[in-house]
Protein backbone atom coordinates (compact mmCIF):
# COMPACT_ATOMS: atom_id res chain seq x y z
CA UNK A 1 0.00 0.00 0.00
CA UNK A 2 1.33 3.33 -1.23
CA UNK A 3 -0.01 6.85 -0.64
CA UNK A 4 0.60 8.91 -3.76
CA UNK A 5 1.05 12.48 -3.25
CA UNK A 6 0.73 14.23 -6.67
CA UNK A 7 1.35 18.57 -6.49
CA UNK A 8 -0.06 19.57 -9.64
CA UNK A 9 -1.68 22.89 -11.41
CA UNK A 10 -4.94 24.01 -10.16
CA UNK A 11 -6.69 23.74 -13.47
CA UNK A 12 -5.15 20.16 -13.74
CA UNK A 13 -6.96 18.80 -10.94
CA UNK A 14 -10.19 17.71 -13.13
CA UNK A 15 -8.36 15.86 -15.77
CA UNK A 16 -6.32 13.87 -12.98
CA UNK A 17 -9.54 13.23 -11.08
CA UNK A 18 -10.84 12.20 -14.17
CA UNK A 19 -7.53 9.78 -15.15
CA UNK A 20 -7.78 7.73 -11.49
CA UNK A 21 -11.40 7.32 -12.15
CA UNK A 22 -10.77 5.52 -15.15
CA UNK A 23 -7.73 3.35 -12.84
CA UNK A 24 -10.44 2.57 -10.65
CA UNK A 25 -9.30 4.19 -7.65
CA UNK A 26 -12.26 5.23 -5.44
CA UNK A 27 -10.78 8.23 -3.32
CA UNK A 28 -8.64 11.05 -3.31
CA UNK A 29 -8.10 14.06 -1.06
CA UNK A 30 -7.53 17.23 -2.89
CA UNK A 31 -5.54 20.26 -0.57
CA UNK A 32 -4.91 23.77 -1.69
CA UNK A 33 -1.05 24.39 -1.16
CA UNK A 34 1.61 26.99 -2.51
CA UNK A 35 4.85 26.35 -3.16
CA UNK A 36 8.05 26.64 -5.86
CA UNK A 37 10.22 24.13 -7.52
CA UNK A 38 12.11 25.65 -10.88
CA UNK A 39 8.92 28.10 -11.63
CA UNK A 40 10.00 31.20 -11.34
CA UNK A 41 7.20 33.87 -9.75
CA UNK A 42 5.78 37.32 -10.82
CA UNK A 43 6.14 40.75 -9.73
CA UNK A 44 3.25 42.15 -8.69
CA UNK A 45 2.82 46.35 -7.94
CA UNK A 46 0.71 48.51 -6.27
CA UNK A 47 1.27 52.14 -6.04
CA UNK A 48 4.64 51.85 -6.98
CA UNK A 49 5.66 49.26 -4.55
CA UNK A 50 7.05 46.03 -6.00
CA UNK A 51 6.22 42.51 -3.82
CA UNK A 52 7.21 39.13 -5.19
CA UNK A 53 4.90 36.55 -5.63
CA UNK A 54 6.93 33.90 -5.51
CA UNK A 55 4.99 31.05 -3.91
CA UNK A 56 2.48 30.08 -6.55
CA UNK A 57 -0.97 28.65 -6.03
CA UNK A 58 -1.10 24.97 -7.12
CA UNK A 59 -3.03 21.65 -5.47
CA UNK A 60 -1.96 18.85 -3.58
CA UNK A 61 -3.99 15.51 -4.45
CA UNK A 62 -3.58 12.41 -2.12
CA UNK A 63 -4.35 8.34 -2.83
CA UNK A 64 -3.72 5.64 -1.46
CA UNK A 65 -3.47 2.80 -3.48
CA UNK A 66 -2.76 -0.94 -3.24
CA UNK A 67 0.93 -1.84 -4.50
CA UNK A 68 -0.16 -3.31 -7.27
CA UNK A 69 -1.62 -0.42 -9.01
CA UNK A 70 0.73 1.94 -8.04
CA UNK A 71 2.68 2.24 -11.54
CA UNK A 72 -0.65 2.70 -13.49
CA UNK A 73 -1.84 5.30 -10.84
CA UNK A 74 1.43 7.57 -11.22
CA UNK A 75 1.44 7.39 -15.04
CA UNK A 76 -2.62 8.12 -15.18
CA UNK A 77 -1.51 11.49 -12.96
CA UNK A 78 1.43 12.59 -15.03
CA UNK A 79 -0.27 12.05 -18.36
CA UNK A 80 -2.80 13.99 -16.67
CA UNK A 81 -1.54 16.95 -15.44
CA UNK A 82 1.27 17.19 -17.54
CA UNK A 83 1.71 20.74 -19.92
CA UNK A 84 5.13 20.18 -20.92
CA UNK A 85 6.22 23.97 -19.06
CA UNK A 86 8.21 24.67 -16.25
CA UNK A 87 5.72 24.32 -13.41
CA UNK A 88 3.63 21.08 -14.05
CA UNK A 89 4.38 19.59 -10.21
CA UNK A 90 5.42 16.52 -8.77
CA UNK A 91 4.30 12.92 -7.94
CA UNK A 92 5.99 11.21 -4.54
CA UNK A 93 5.22 7.57 -3.44
CA UNK A 94 5.40 6.71 0.44
CA UNK A 95 5.11 3.32 1.94
CA UNK A 96 1.69 3.25 4.20
CA UNK A 97 2.16 0.76 7.03
CA UNK A 98 -1.75 0.61 8.15
CA UNK A 99 -4.98 2.13 7.09
CA UNK A 100 -8.41 1.84 8.93
CA UNK A 101 -11.51 2.69 7.61
CA UNK A 102 -13.42 4.79 10.44
CA UNK A 103 -17.07 3.96 10.06
CA UNK A 104 -16.10 -0.44 10.62
CA UNK A 105 -12.82 0.04 12.15
CA UNK A 106 -11.75 -2.38 9.53
CA UNK A 107 -7.98 -2.64 8.91
CA UNK A 108 -6.09 -2.96 5.42
CA UNK A 109 -2.83 -3.55 5.24
CA UNK A 110 -1.95 -4.92 1.41
CA UNK B 1 -50.72 70.63 -33.42
CA UNK B 2 -54.43 70.97 -32.81
CA UNK B 3 -53.88 68.65 -29.22
CA UNK B 4 -51.18 71.39 -28.59
CA UNK B 5 -53.09 74.62 -28.90
CA UNK B 6 -56.20 73.19 -26.91
CA UNK B 7 -53.92 72.20 -24.35
CA UNK B 8 -52.24 75.62 -24.21
CA UNK B 9 -55.98 77.55 -24.25
CA UNK B 10 -56.92 74.78 -21.33
CA UNK B 11 -54.18 76.42 -19.40
CA UNK B 12 -55.06 79.91 -20.16
CA UNK B 13 -58.35 79.37 -19.03
CA UNK B 14 -57.33 77.81 -15.88
CA UNK B 15 -54.48 79.95 -15.04
CA UNK B 16 -56.99 83.23 -15.80
CA UNK B 17 -59.17 81.62 -13.48
CA UNK B 18 -56.67 80.78 -10.83
CA UNK B 19 -56.02 84.81 -10.98
CA UNK B 20 -59.22 85.43 -10.79
CA UNK B 21 -59.96 83.89 -8.18
CA UNK B 22 -56.84 85.75 -6.10
CA UNK B 23 -57.82 88.99 -7.37
CA UNK B 24 -61.12 88.71 -5.95
CA UNK B 25 -59.98 87.23 -2.45
CA UNK B 26 -56.90 89.97 -2.46
CA UNK B 27 -59.52 92.54 -3.07
CA UNK B 28 -61.10 91.53 0.17
CA UNK B 29 -58.14 92.55 2.23
CA UNK B 30 -58.15 96.02 0.67
CA UNK B 31 -54.61 96.28 -1.38
CA UNK B 32 -54.60 97.37 -4.86
CA UNK B 33 -55.80 94.29 -7.55
CA UNK B 34 -52.60 94.17 -9.83
CA UNK B 35 -49.60 94.54 -6.72
CA UNK B 36 -51.18 91.54 -4.79
CA UNK B 37 -51.20 89.56 -7.98
CA UNK B 38 -48.09 90.54 -8.05
CA UNK B 39 -46.80 89.98 -4.40
CA UNK B 40 -48.03 86.56 -4.82
CA UNK B 41 -46.50 85.35 -8.05
CA UNK B 42 -43.43 86.73 -6.56
CA UNK B 43 -43.69 84.49 -3.53
CA UNK B 44 -44.71 81.12 -5.82
CA UNK B 45 -41.67 81.44 -7.68
CA UNK B 46 -39.47 82.01 -4.75
CA UNK B 47 -41.35 78.80 -3.23
CA UNK B 48 -40.51 76.85 -6.00
CA UNK B 49 -37.19 78.12 -6.27
CA UNK B 50 -36.65 76.95 -2.99
CA UNK B 51 -38.34 73.95 -3.55
CA UNK B 52 -35.90 73.35 -6.61
CA UNK B 53 -32.81 74.26 -4.74
CA UNK B 54 -33.71 72.26 -1.53
CA UNK B 55 -34.38 68.96 -3.38
CA UNK B 56 -31.15 69.43 -4.81
CA UNK B 57 -29.40 69.80 -1.69
CA UNK B 58 -30.60 67.50 0.70
CA UNK B 59 -29.89 65.20 -2.59
CA UNK B 60 -26.55 66.14 -2.02
CA UNK B 61 -26.10 66.15 1.54
CA UNK B 62 -27.10 62.42 1.10
CA UNK B 63 -24.26 62.05 -1.98
CA UNK B 64 -21.42 63.79 0.60
CA UNK B 65 -22.73 60.54 3.38
CA UNK B 66 -22.32 58.19 0.49
CA UNK B 67 -18.79 59.35 -0.08
CA UNK B 68 -17.83 58.23 3.34
CA UNK B 69 -19.85 55.17 4.04
CA UNK B 70 -19.99 53.34 1.71
CA UNK B 71 -17.06 54.73 -0.30
CA UNK B 72 -14.29 55.36 1.59
CA UNK B 73 -14.50 52.41 4.18
CA UNK B 74 -14.67 50.29 1.14
CA UNK B 75 -11.60 52.03 -0.74
CA UNK B 76 -9.58 52.07 2.14
CA UNK B 77 -10.63 48.34 3.65
CA UNK B 78 -9.68 47.16 0.73
CA UNK B 79 -6.35 48.45 0.37
CA UNK B 80 -5.56 47.19 4.37
CA UNK B 81 -4.47 43.66 4.82
CA UNK B 82 -7.40 41.30 5.98
CA UNK B 83 -7.05 41.36 9.66
CA UNK B 84 -7.39 45.50 9.65
CA UNK B 85 -10.07 45.39 6.89
CA UNK B 86 -12.71 46.23 10.08
CA UNK B 87 -10.92 48.05 11.81
CA UNK B 88 -10.49 50.65 9.53
CA UNK B 89 -14.32 50.48 8.34
CA UNK B 90 -15.67 51.25 11.71
CA UNK B 91 -13.75 54.52 12.10
CA UNK B 92 -15.63 56.06 9.00
CA UNK B 93 -18.74 54.51 10.47
CA UNK B 94 -17.86 55.73 13.98
CA UNK B 95 -17.05 59.18 12.57
CA UNK B 96 -20.32 59.53 11.05
CA UNK B 97 -21.76 58.95 14.38
CA UNK B 98 -19.21 61.12 16.55
CA UNK B 99 -19.30 64.10 14.18
CA UNK B 100 -22.65 64.56 13.85
CA UNK B 101 -23.33 65.12 17.58
CA UNK B 102 -20.49 67.23 17.86
CA UNK B 103 -21.75 69.20 15.01
CA UNK B 104 -25.22 69.63 16.68
CA UNK B 105 -23.70 70.65 20.11
CA UNK B 106 -20.83 73.31 19.34
CA UNK B 107 -19.20 72.07 15.63
CA UNK B 108 -21.71 73.97 13.27
CA UNK B 109 -21.48 77.10 15.50
CA UNK B 110 -17.75 76.68 15.49
CA UNK B 111 -17.83 77.00 11.34
CA UNK B 112 -20.87 79.24 10.77
CA UNK B 113 -21.76 81.36 13.46
CA UNK B 114 -20.19 84.96 13.52
CA UNK B 115 -16.85 84.85 16.03
CA UNK B 116 -13.50 86.09 14.92
CA UNK B 117 -11.62 85.69 11.38
CA UNK B 118 -9.63 82.49 12.93
CA UNK B 119 -13.23 80.93 14.26
CA UNK B 120 -16.89 81.23 14.70
CA UNK B 121 -18.21 81.90 18.04
CA UNK B 122 -21.19 80.21 20.04
CA UNK B 123 -24.10 81.88 18.32
CA UNK B 124 -25.45 78.02 17.07
CA UNK B 125 -24.30 75.90 19.84
CA UNK B 126 -26.96 73.19 20.08
CA UNK B 127 -28.26 74.62 16.50
CA UNK B 128 -29.75 77.43 18.65
CA UNK B 129 -31.90 79.33 15.56
CA UNK B 130 -31.20 76.58 13.01
CA UNK B 131 -34.69 75.87 11.41
CA UNK B 132 -36.24 76.06 8.16
CA UNK B 133 -35.75 79.58 7.64
CA UNK B 134 -32.92 80.19 5.64
CA UNK B 135 -29.51 82.09 6.63
CA UNK B 136 -29.20 84.59 3.58
CA UNK B 137 -25.14 84.93 3.98
CA UNK B 138 -24.57 81.46 2.97
CA UNK B 139 -27.44 79.89 1.36
CA UNK B 140 -30.65 82.51 0.81
CA UNK B 141 -33.03 79.85 -1.15
CA UNK B 142 -33.08 76.68 1.29
CA UNK B 143 -34.50 75.84 4.79
CA UNK B 144 -30.34 76.89 7.00
CA UNK B 145 -31.18 72.78 8.13
CA UNK B 146 -30.80 71.79 4.73
CA UNK B 147 -27.28 74.26 4.60
CA UNK B 148 -26.56 72.58 8.26
CA UNK B 149 -27.02 69.21 7.35
CA UNK B 150 -24.56 69.26 4.12
CA UNK B 151 -22.07 70.67 5.84
CA UNK B 152 -22.14 68.41 8.34
CA UNK B 153 -21.83 65.44 5.69
CA UNK B 154 -18.20 67.45 4.91
CA UNK B 155 -17.18 67.46 8.70
CA UNK B 156 -17.58 63.45 8.92
CA UNK B 157 -15.21 62.70 5.56
CA UNK B 158 -12.61 65.28 6.59
CA UNK B 159 -11.31 62.96 9.44
CA UNK B 160 -12.38 59.95 7.96
CA UNK B 161 -9.64 60.85 4.78
CA UNK B 162 -7.12 61.14 7.77
CA UNK B 163 -7.33 57.25 8.51
CA UNK B 164 -6.17 56.30 5.62
CA UNK B 165 -2.71 57.71 7.15
CA UNK B 166 -3.29 55.57 10.55
CA UNK B 167 -4.51 52.54 9.19
CA UNK B 168 -2.77 49.00 10.36
CA UNK B 169 -1.41 51.02 13.89
CA UNK B 170 -3.62 53.29 15.52
CA UNK B 171 -6.12 52.27 18.27
CA UNK B 172 -9.25 52.79 17.89
CA UNK B 173 -9.47 55.23 21.43
CA UNK B 174 -6.90 57.27 20.27
CA UNK B 175 -8.62 57.79 16.66
CA UNK B 176 -11.82 58.31 18.20
CA UNK B 177 -10.23 61.43 20.68
CA UNK B 178 -7.93 62.74 18.25
CA UNK B 179 -10.80 62.72 15.58
CA UNK B 180 -12.68 65.03 18.16
CA UNK B 181 -10.26 66.83 18.96
CA UNK B 182 -9.09 67.51 15.15
CA UNK B 183 -12.32 68.31 14.12
CA UNK B 184 -13.12 71.44 16.60
CA UNK B 185 -9.14 72.52 16.75
CA UNK B 186 -8.56 72.17 13.07
CA UNK B 187 -11.23 71.51 10.87
CA UNK B 188 -13.36 74.12 12.53
CA UNK B 189 -10.83 77.03 12.09
CA UNK B 190 -10.33 76.27 8.58
CA UNK B 191 -14.25 75.89 7.82
CA UNK B 192 -14.92 79.22 9.24
CA UNK B 193 -11.85 80.88 7.93
CA UNK B 194 -12.90 80.28 4.14
CA UNK B 195 -16.46 79.45 4.21
CA UNK B 196 -17.41 81.36 7.51
CA UNK B 197 -18.91 85.23 6.77
CA UNK B 198 -15.98 87.29 8.04
CA UNK B 199 -13.75 84.59 8.47
CA UNK B 200 -9.97 85.54 7.34
CA UNK B 201 -9.89 83.88 4.03
CA UNK B 202 -13.20 84.23 2.97
CA UNK B 203 -14.00 85.73 -0.40
CA UNK B 204 -17.26 87.00 -0.22
CA UNK B 205 -18.45 87.99 3.14
CA UNK B 206 -15.72 90.03 4.29
CA UNK B 207 -12.25 88.07 4.30
CA UNK B 208 -8.82 89.90 4.69
CA UNK B 209 -7.70 87.50 2.28
CA UNK B 210 -10.15 86.46 -0.78
CA UNK B 211 -9.22 82.59 -0.77
CA UNK B 212 -11.20 80.80 -3.76
CA UNK B 213 -11.91 77.28 -2.41
CA UNK B 214 -15.36 76.12 -4.11
CA UNK B 215 -15.98 72.77 -2.12
CA UNK B 216 -13.43 72.16 0.23
CA UNK B 217 -9.94 72.10 -1.61
CA UNK B 218 -8.17 73.94 1.12
CA UNK B 219 -10.61 72.89 4.04
CA UNK B 220 -11.19 69.20 3.63
CA UNK B 221 -8.28 67.74 1.55
CA UNK B 222 -5.20 70.07 2.62
CA UNK B 223 -5.98 69.89 5.91
CA UNK B 224 -6.66 66.06 6.24
CA UNK B 225 -3.83 65.14 3.80
CA UNK B 226 -1.39 67.34 5.68
CA UNK B 227 -2.18 66.01 9.01
CA UNK B 228 -2.49 62.95 7.68
CA UNK B 229 1.39 63.23 7.02
CA UNK B 230 1.67 64.97 10.40
CA UNK B 231 0.15 61.31 11.49
CA UNK B 232 2.42 58.75 9.43
CA UNK B 233 5.33 60.80 10.73
CA UNK B 234 4.04 60.49 14.94
CA UNK B 235 3.28 56.86 14.65
CA UNK B 236 5.79 56.01 12.60
CA UNK B 237 6.02 52.96 10.17
CA UNK B 238 3.78 49.76 10.99
CA UNK B 239 5.49 46.76 11.76
CA UNK B 240 7.71 45.41 9.31
CA UNK B 241 7.10 48.36 7.34
CA UNK B 242 9.00 48.65 4.19
CA UNK B 243 10.16 44.96 4.46
CA UNK B 244 7.36 42.90 4.65
CA UNK B 245 4.68 42.79 1.51
CA UNK B 246 1.49 44.60 2.73
CA UNK B 247 -0.63 44.40 -0.33
CA UNK B 248 -4.03 45.64 -0.36
CA UNK B 249 -6.28 42.71 0.34
CA UNK B 250 -9.18 42.97 -2.06
CA UNK B 251 -9.17 45.43 -4.83
CA UNK B 252 -12.60 44.59 -5.79
CA UNK B 253 -13.58 46.63 -2.93
CA UNK B 254 -11.62 49.63 -3.19
CA UNK B 255 -13.00 49.35 -6.71
CA UNK B 256 -16.36 49.76 -5.37
CA UNK B 257 -15.62 52.10 -2.96
CA UNK B 258 -14.10 54.40 -5.27
CA UNK B 259 -16.93 54.34 -8.33
CA UNK B 260 -19.35 55.20 -5.29
CA UNK B 261 -16.54 58.43 -4.46
CA UNK B 262 -16.62 59.47 -8.06
CA UNK B 263 -20.51 59.59 -7.70
CA UNK B 264 -20.73 61.00 -4.21
CA UNK B 265 -18.38 63.65 -5.43
CA UNK B 266 -20.94 65.09 -7.64
CA UNK B 267 -22.98 65.96 -4.33
CA UNK B 268 -19.57 67.22 -3.22
CA UNK B 269 -18.85 69.65 -5.81
CA UNK B 270 -22.09 70.07 -7.70
CA UNK B 271 -24.06 70.29 -4.27
CA UNK B 272 -21.18 73.15 -3.53
CA UNK B 273 -23.51 76.03 -5.24
CA UNK B 274 -25.73 75.33 -2.76
CA UNK B 275 -28.41 75.79 -5.62
CA UNK B 276 -29.59 74.10 -8.18
CA UNK B 277 -28.00 76.31 -10.89
CA UNK B 278 -25.93 77.30 -13.76
CA UNK B 279 -22.71 77.21 -11.37
CA UNK B 280 -23.82 73.14 -10.15
CA UNK B 281 -23.84 72.34 -13.79
CA UNK B 282 -20.79 73.34 -13.99
CA UNK B 283 -18.86 72.42 -11.24
CA UNK B 284 -20.83 68.72 -11.78
CA UNK B 285 -18.96 68.62 -15.70
CA UNK B 286 -15.61 70.23 -14.14
CA UNK B 287 -15.58 67.33 -11.45
CA UNK B 288 -16.56 64.44 -13.93
CA UNK B 289 -13.99 65.82 -16.51
CA UNK B 290 -11.30 66.56 -14.06
CA UNK B 291 -11.80 62.32 -12.85
CA UNK B 292 -11.45 61.43 -16.55
CA UNK B 293 -8.42 63.05 -17.47
CA UNK B 294 -6.44 62.43 -14.02
CA UNK B 295 -7.49 58.66 -14.22
CA UNK B 296 -6.05 58.90 -17.51
CA UNK B 297 -2.74 61.17 -16.34
CA UNK B 298 -1.97 58.37 -13.66
CA UNK B 299 -2.50 55.04 -16.35
CA UNK B 300 -0.48 56.69 -18.52
CA UNK B 301 2.51 57.59 -16.46
CA UNK B 302 2.04 53.98 -14.92
CA UNK B 303 2.55 52.40 -17.86
CA UNK B 304 5.34 54.08 -19.32
CA UNK B 305 7.05 54.06 -15.95
CA UNK B 306 5.92 50.66 -14.82
CA UNK B 307 5.23 48.84 -17.66
CA UNK B 308 1.61 48.19 -16.57
CA UNK B 309 -1.50 50.09 -16.14
CA UNK B 310 -3.01 49.01 -13.21
CA UNK B 311 -6.74 48.52 -11.60
CA UNK B 312 -5.61 50.26 -8.22
CA UNK B 313 -3.72 52.75 -10.95
CA UNK B 314 -6.81 53.90 -12.29
CA UNK B 315 -8.65 54.16 -9.14
CA UNK B 316 -5.81 56.23 -7.49
CA UNK B 317 -5.89 58.56 -10.42
CA UNK B 318 -9.26 59.39 -10.66
CA UNK B 319 -9.36 60.01 -6.53
CA UNK B 320 -7.05 62.56 -7.44
CA UNK B 321 -8.44 64.45 -9.91
CA UNK B 322 -11.83 64.90 -7.64
CA UNK B 323 -9.71 65.90 -4.82
CA UNK B 324 -7.67 68.81 -7.24
CA UNK B 325 -10.71 69.70 -8.77
CA UNK B 326 -12.93 70.16 -5.54
CA UNK B 327 -11.04 74.15 -4.85
CA UNK B 328 -12.09 74.75 -8.53
CA UNK B 329 -15.51 72.98 -9.46
CA UNK B 330 -17.53 76.00 -9.69
CA UNK B 331 -14.87 78.51 -10.91
CA UNK B 332 -13.82 77.21 -14.41
CA UNK B 333 -14.46 76.01 -17.77
CA UNK B 334 -14.56 72.10 -18.89
CA UNK B 335 -11.37 72.55 -20.45
CA UNK B 336 -9.33 73.52 -17.91
CA UNK B 337 -11.07 71.19 -15.81
CA UNK B 338 -9.45 68.65 -18.24
CA UNK B 339 -5.96 70.10 -17.62
CA UNK B 340 -5.96 70.29 -13.73
CA UNK B 341 -7.25 66.47 -13.56
CA UNK B 342 -4.17 65.62 -15.98
CA UNK B 343 -1.95 67.37 -13.74
CA UNK B 344 -3.39 65.72 -10.13
CA UNK B 345 -3.13 62.34 -11.93
CA UNK B 346 0.49 62.90 -12.65
CA UNK B 347 1.72 64.89 -9.63
CA UNK B 348 0.03 62.63 -7.24
CA UNK B 349 1.43 59.23 -9.27
CA UNK B 350 4.63 60.69 -8.33
CA UNK B 351 3.85 61.87 -4.96
CA UNK B 352 2.95 58.10 -3.95
CA UNK B 353 5.27 56.02 -6.09
CA UNK B 354 8.64 57.79 -6.12
CA UNK B 355 8.50 60.63 -3.52
CA UNK B 356 6.63 58.72 -0.48
CA UNK B 357 9.31 55.47 -1.28
CA UNK B 358 12.28 57.60 -1.25
CA UNK B 359 11.62 59.95 2.04
CA UNK B 360 10.26 57.05 3.73
CA UNK B 361 7.23 57.72 5.85
CA UNK B 362 4.50 55.13 5.78
CA UNK B 363 1.59 57.10 4.48
CA UNK B 364 -0.18 53.44 4.66
CA UNK B 365 -2.88 54.06 2.53
CA UNK B 366 -1.48 57.21 0.82
CA UNK B 367 -3.87 60.08 2.31
CA UNK B 368 -0.74 62.57 2.49
CA UNK B 369 0.28 61.48 -1.72
CA UNK B 370 -3.56 62.15 -2.87
CA UNK B 371 -5.33 64.33 -0.68
CA UNK B 372 -2.56 66.69 0.68
CA UNK B 373 -0.64 66.66 -2.73
CA UNK B 374 -3.67 66.77 -5.05
CA UNK B 375 -5.43 69.38 -3.16
CA UNK B 376 -2.19 71.84 -3.38
CA UNK B 377 -2.22 71.63 -6.81
CA UNK B 378 -5.98 72.21 -6.88
CA UNK B 379 -5.80 75.59 -4.71
CA UNK B 380 -2.84 76.58 -6.58
CA UNK B 381 -4.47 75.89 -9.93
CA UNK B 382 -7.49 77.45 -9.08
CA UNK B 383 -5.84 80.49 -8.78
CA UNK B 384 -4.90 80.56 -12.23
CA UNK B 385 -8.05 78.82 -14.24
CA UNK B 386 -10.93 80.55 -12.19
CA UNK B 387 -12.91 82.76 -14.72
CA UNK B 388 -16.03 85.30 -14.51
CA UNK B 389 -17.75 83.07 -17.06
CA UNK B 390 -18.52 80.77 -14.96
CA UNK B 391 -18.71 82.52 -11.04
CA UNK B 392 -18.97 86.24 -11.33
CA UNK B 393 -18.19 86.10 -7.22
CA UNK B 394 -16.14 89.21 -7.97
CA UNK B 395 -17.82 92.94 -8.25
CA UNK B 396 -16.71 96.34 -8.80
CA UNK B 397 -19.14 99.22 -6.82
CA UNK B 398 -21.63 98.97 -9.74
CA UNK B 399 -21.86 95.65 -9.76
CA UNK B 400 -20.05 95.01 -12.87
CA UNK B 401 -17.99 91.22 -13.07
CA UNK B 402 -14.18 91.66 -12.29
CA UNK B 403 -11.86 88.82 -13.02
CA UNK B 404 -11.40 86.27 -10.86
CA UNK B 405 -8.32 84.21 -11.63
CA UNK B 406 -4.86 85.00 -13.27
CA UNK B 407 -5.67 83.84 -16.65
CA UNK B 408 -8.96 85.56 -16.45
CA UNK B 409 -6.92 89.03 -15.34
CA UNK B 410 -6.82 89.13 -11.84
CA UNK B 411 -2.95 87.69 -11.08
CA UNK B 412 -3.59 88.90 -7.52
CA UNK B 413 -5.55 85.98 -6.67
CA UNK B 414 -2.84 83.70 -7.00
CA UNK B 415 -0.86 85.13 -4.09
CA UNK B 416 -4.38 84.76 -2.19
CA UNK B 417 -4.48 80.79 -2.91
CA UNK B 418 -1.05 80.96 -1.74
CA UNK B 419 -2.12 82.46 1.70
CA UNK B 420 -4.60 80.11 1.51
CA UNK B 421 -2.35 77.11 1.24
CA UNK B 422 -0.36 78.68 3.60
CA UNK B 423 -3.02 78.97 6.59
CA UNK B 424 -4.20 75.50 5.68
CA UNK B 425 -0.45 73.58 5.52
CA UNK B 426 0.35 75.43 9.01
CA UNK B 427 -2.66 74.64 11.30
CA UNK B 428 -2.79 71.18 10.04
CA UNK B 429 1.24 70.80 10.68
CA UNK B 430 1.00 72.61 14.36
CA UNK B 431 -2.86 71.36 15.07
CA UNK B 432 -2.27 67.93 14.41
CA UNK B 433 0.94 67.56 16.35
CA UNK B 434 -0.67 69.42 19.24
CA UNK B 435 -3.42 67.25 19.30
CA UNK B 436 -1.89 63.70 18.57
CA UNK B 437 0.50 64.81 21.68
CA UNK B 438 -2.67 65.47 23.89
CA UNK B 439 -4.11 62.10 22.62
CA UNK B 440 -1.07 60.10 23.15
CA UNK B 441 -1.04 61.54 26.65
CA UNK B 442 -4.63 60.58 27.38
CA UNK B 443 -5.58 57.31 26.07
CA UNK B 444 -2.00 56.89 23.77
CA UNK B 445 -2.37 56.28 19.86
CA UNK B 446 -0.25 53.55 18.91
CA UNK B 447 -1.18 49.67 18.85
CA UNK B 448 1.51 47.11 20.40
CA UNK B 449 3.30 45.41 18.27
CA UNK B 450 1.43 41.90 19.31
CA UNK B 451 -2.17 43.69 18.73
CA UNK B 452 -0.54 44.77 14.99
CA UNK B 453 0.72 41.36 14.35
CA UNK B 454 -2.73 39.72 15.10
CA UNK B 455 -4.45 42.31 13.04
CA UNK B 456 -6.62 45.08 14.45
CA UNK B 457 -9.66 43.50 13.92
CA UNK B 458 -9.43 41.21 16.08
CA UNK B 459 -7.62 42.75 19.27
CA UNK B 460 -9.36 46.25 19.34
CA UNK B 461 -13.06 45.14 17.61
CA UNK B 462 -12.87 41.08 18.57
CA UNK B 463 -14.18 40.21 15.02
CA UNK B 464 -12.83 39.17 11.90
CA UNK B 465 -13.98 40.54 8.16
CA UNK B 466 -14.04 37.11 6.30
CA UNK B 467 -15.30 33.52 8.50
CA UNK B 468 -15.18 31.92 5.10
CA UNK B 469 -14.56 27.92 6.28
CA UNK B 470 -16.95 26.04 6.32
Amino acid sequence: MKLIKAIVRPNKVDDVKDALGRVSLPGMTVTEVRGHGKQKGHTAIYRGKEYDVSLLPKMQIEVVVPDNLVDEAVAAIITAARTGEIGDGRVFVIPVEQSYRIRTGERSDS
Amino acid sequence: MRAAAALALLCCVLLGSMLHAQTATGAAAGAPPAQVDLARLDQRVTAAQSAADNAWMLVSAALVLMMTGPGLALFYGGLVRQKNTLAIMIQSFALMALITVLWAMVGYSLCFSEGTPIIGGFGHAFLRGVGVDPNADYAGTIPQLTFMVYQLMFAIITPALITGATAERMTFSGTVVFMTLWSLGVYAPLAHMVWGKGGLLNATLGGRFPTLDFAGGTVVHITSGVSALVCALYLGKRTGYPREPMPPHSLVLSFIGACLLWVGWFGFNAGSALASNGVAASAFVATHFAAAAATIGWLAAEWITRGRPSALGAISGAVAGLVAITPASGFVTPVPALLIGLAAGIGCFVMVTIAKGRFGYDDALDAFGVHGAGGTIGALLTGIFATRLVNPIFHDSQGAALPVGLLDGNPSQLAYQLVGIAMAWIFALVGSLVLLKITDLLVGVRASEAQELEGLDLTEHGEEAYNLEM
